[in-house]
C-alpha cells in the first residue's frame, strides 16, 4: 500500500517572514523522526496554507501528536526539513523564542499555572515577552477572556475553573500572543461531550475568524465541518489527505478501517 | 559549692541567643549559597550540573564535624591564623547547609511537572523567566516543609561548633556542668531551651503550608 503522495505545489524557497497569499505557513518536508529505535515520522510532507484548519486524525501511535510537536521544535528531527511562519525548524541555529512568538499551542492537559489566576495566566507572557505595562496586559486579558466567553472568570484561580473552562483559559492566554498559527493537541481527549463542546465552538469561532489552525483529534465530526483539510496518518505516515468530505469516502482500506472503529 | 540557679539559667539564655546567631548565619549564608549550586544543579550547562553534583556529593559526604576543624585549624596551616571561631564555625555550618539545601531545592524545582516548563516555553519565555515566573512560585510551596525541617536540625548541628571553641547552649551547659557537676539538671535545661527554639519553627512550618496551600491547585 503506498502512502498518498502530498498535494504538489511548485518547489520554491519560502523563507519570507510574511507568507503572501497561497504560500504555505506550515511546510513539512520527508520529516523523520525516531525515538531511539523506534520510528515515529517515516518521510512525513504536508503543507499548511494562511488561514487553512488542517485536522491530523490517526490511531495512537500513529505520530500525529509527535508531528504537531516538532512543528513548534519541541521535538528535534533527525531527517527532512519543517518551515513554520519563515522559520526553519529543522536549522540548529534556530531561534526558538521568536517561534514561539509566531506559534500558539494548546495541550491536552491545559498546563495552566496553578500558582496565577486565568487572567495572571494570560498577562504574564505578553508582559514578559512583549513588554506590555500591567495594564495593558490586563486589558488584553479581559479582551481574550470574554473572546472564549470566560470574562466573569478572570479572578479564578485554575483549580476552581472546570475542565473545559480551563483548556478555553489556555485557548485565550495562547491568543494573547497573537499568533500566526495555532497548535492544538488532542484539546478535548480530558473533557466529558458537553464540556468538549464549549471547547470546540471556541476553536469552530476561531476557524471562521480566519486563523491558520492545526490540530491534532479524534473527533471526526469536528474534523468533517471546520477543517478545510484532514490528515489521516499512520505508521508514522501521511497515509490520505483530503477534505472534509474524505472521510465519507476513503480511499485507503486502513482509514475505511479507522473511521469504521470510530463509529 | 554552687548549686543550679539562676545566674545559670541567664548563662544559657546568653549562649541560647550565640545558638540563635550561628543557625542565622547558618541559613542565611548556606540558604544563599545552596540556592545558587540548585540552580546550577538544574542547570542547561553539562558543566555547571557536574560541578554542582560534585560539590552536593563532597559536602554530604563529609561530617560536619570534620567541616569544622578542617575550617578552623585548616585555614590557620594556609596562613590565616587566629579565625574568629564564630566566622570558622559560620563558614562550616554555611557550606553544610549549603549542600543539603542546593539538594532539597533541586528535588522542589524537578518536582514541578515538565508540562509546565513546556507551556512557559511554547509562551516564548526566556529561560530565566520560566525559573522565576513559573517554576520557583511553584517549587516554593513544597520546597516549605523540608526547610524548615532542615532548620530545625541546623539549629541543632550548631551544638557542634564548640569544638573550635565557640561558646553556645550546648557548649555553656558543658562549662556549667565543669563547674558545678549537676549533669542532669544542666542538659535537661539545655534540651528545654533547644526545644523551645525549635517548636516555634515547626509550627511556623505548619501554618505557612496552610497558608501557601490556598492557592494550590
Amino acid at each position: 500500500m503506498s502512502a498518498v503522495a502530498n498535494p504538489t505545489r511548485a518547489a520554491r524557497e519560502d523563507t519570507p517572514r510574511s507568507p503572501q497569499a497561497g504560500a504555505p505557513v506550515v511546510r513539512l518536508h520527508d520529516v523523520h523522526k525516531s525515538f531511539g529505535a523506534l520510528k515515529v515520522l517515516d518521510g512525513v510532507s504536508l503543507d499548511v496554507g494562511p488561514g487553512e484548519v488542517a485536522a491530523i486524525i490517526g490511531q495512537s501511535g500513529s505520530g500525529k501528536s509527535t508531528a504537531l510537536r516538532c512543528i513548534n521544535a519541541l521535538e528535534t528531527i533527525q531527517q527532512g526539513t519543517i518551515h513554520v511562519c519563515g522559520h526553519a525548524i529543522h536549522d540548529p541555529q534556530l531561534d526558538r523564542r521568536a517561534l514561539r512568538r509566531d506559534v500558539g499551542i494548546v495541550f491536552q492537559s491545559y498546563n495552566l499555572f496553578p500558582h496565577l489566576t486565568a487572567e495572571q495566566n494570560i498577562m504574564l507572557a505578553p508582559t514578559c515577552v512583549k513588554g506590555m505595562t500591567k495594564a495593558q496586559a490586563r486589558e488584553l486579558a479581559r479582551e481574550v477572556l470574554s473572546h472564549v466567553g470566560l470574562a466573569e472568570k478572570a479572578e479564578h484561580y485554575p483549580e476552581q475553573l472546570s475542565g473545559g473552562q480551563q483548556q478555553r483559559v489556555a485557548i485565550a492566554r495562547s491568543l494573547a500572543m497573537r499568533p500566526k498559527l495555532m497548535l492544538f493537541d488532542e484539546v478535548t481527549s480530558a473533557l466529558d461531550p458537553q464540556l468538549t463542546g464549549e471547547v470546540l465552538k471556541v476553536m469552530e469561532n476561531l476557524a471562521r475568524e480566519g486563523m491558520t489552525m492545526i490540530l491534532v483529534t479524534h473527533e471526526m465530526a469536528f474534523a468533517r465541518k471546520v477543517a478545510s483539510k484532514v490528515v489521516y496518518m499512520h505508521r508514522g505516515r501521511v497515509w490520505e489527505t483530503g477534505t472534509g468530505a474524505m472521510l465519507d469516502d476513503p480511499q485507503t482500506p486502513e482509514l475505511r478501517a479507522f473511521i469504521g472503529n470510530g463509529l | 559549692m554552687q548549686s543550679f540557679g539562676l545566674a545559670h539559667v541567664e548563662f544559657l539564655a546568653w549562649a541560647a541567643l550565640w545558638t540563635v546567631g550561628l543557625s542565622a548565619i547558618a541559613f542565611v549564608g548556606g540558604g544563599l549559597l545552596g540556592f545558587a549550586v540548585a540552580l546550577l544543579r538544574v542547570s542547561a550547562n553539562p558543566a555547571a550540573r557536574l560541578a554542582a553534583i560534585v560539590y552536593i556529593q563532597i559536602v554530604q559526604g563529609t561530617p560536619l564535624l570534620i567541616l569544622l576543624f578542617l575550617i578552623y585549624f585548616g585555614v590557620a596551616v594556609i596562613g590565616f591564623t587566629g579565625v574568629p571561631a564564630i566566622l570558622a564555625a559560620g563558614a562550616g555550618l554555611t557550606i553544610y547547609a549549603s549542600g543539603f539545601l542546593a539538594e532539597i531545592w533541586r528535588g522542589c524545582i524537578q518536582s514541578v511537572p515538565k508540562t509546565q516548563w513546556e507551556a512557559a516555553e511554547c509562551l516564548a519565555l526566556t529561560r530565566w523567566q520560566r525559573m522565576t515566573r513559573v517554576i520557583l512560585p511553584q517549587a516554593l510551596r513544597i520546597a516549605t516543609p523540608p526547610t524548615v525541617g532542615f532548620l530545625v536540625q541546623i539549629v541543632k548541628n550548631t551544638s557542634l561548633a564548640s569544638v573550635v571553641g565557640f561558646v553556645e547552649l550546648a557548649q555553656a551547659g558543658k562549662l556549667i556542668n565543669n563547674s558545678i557537676f549537676e549533669p542532669f539538671t544542666i542538659f535537661v535545661t539545655v534540651a528545654v531551651f533547644y526545644f523551645a527554639l525549635c517548636f516555634p519553627l515547626s509550627t511556623w512550618s505548619r501554618s505557612l503550608e496552610r497558608t501557601l496551600n490556598v492557592s494550590r491547585r
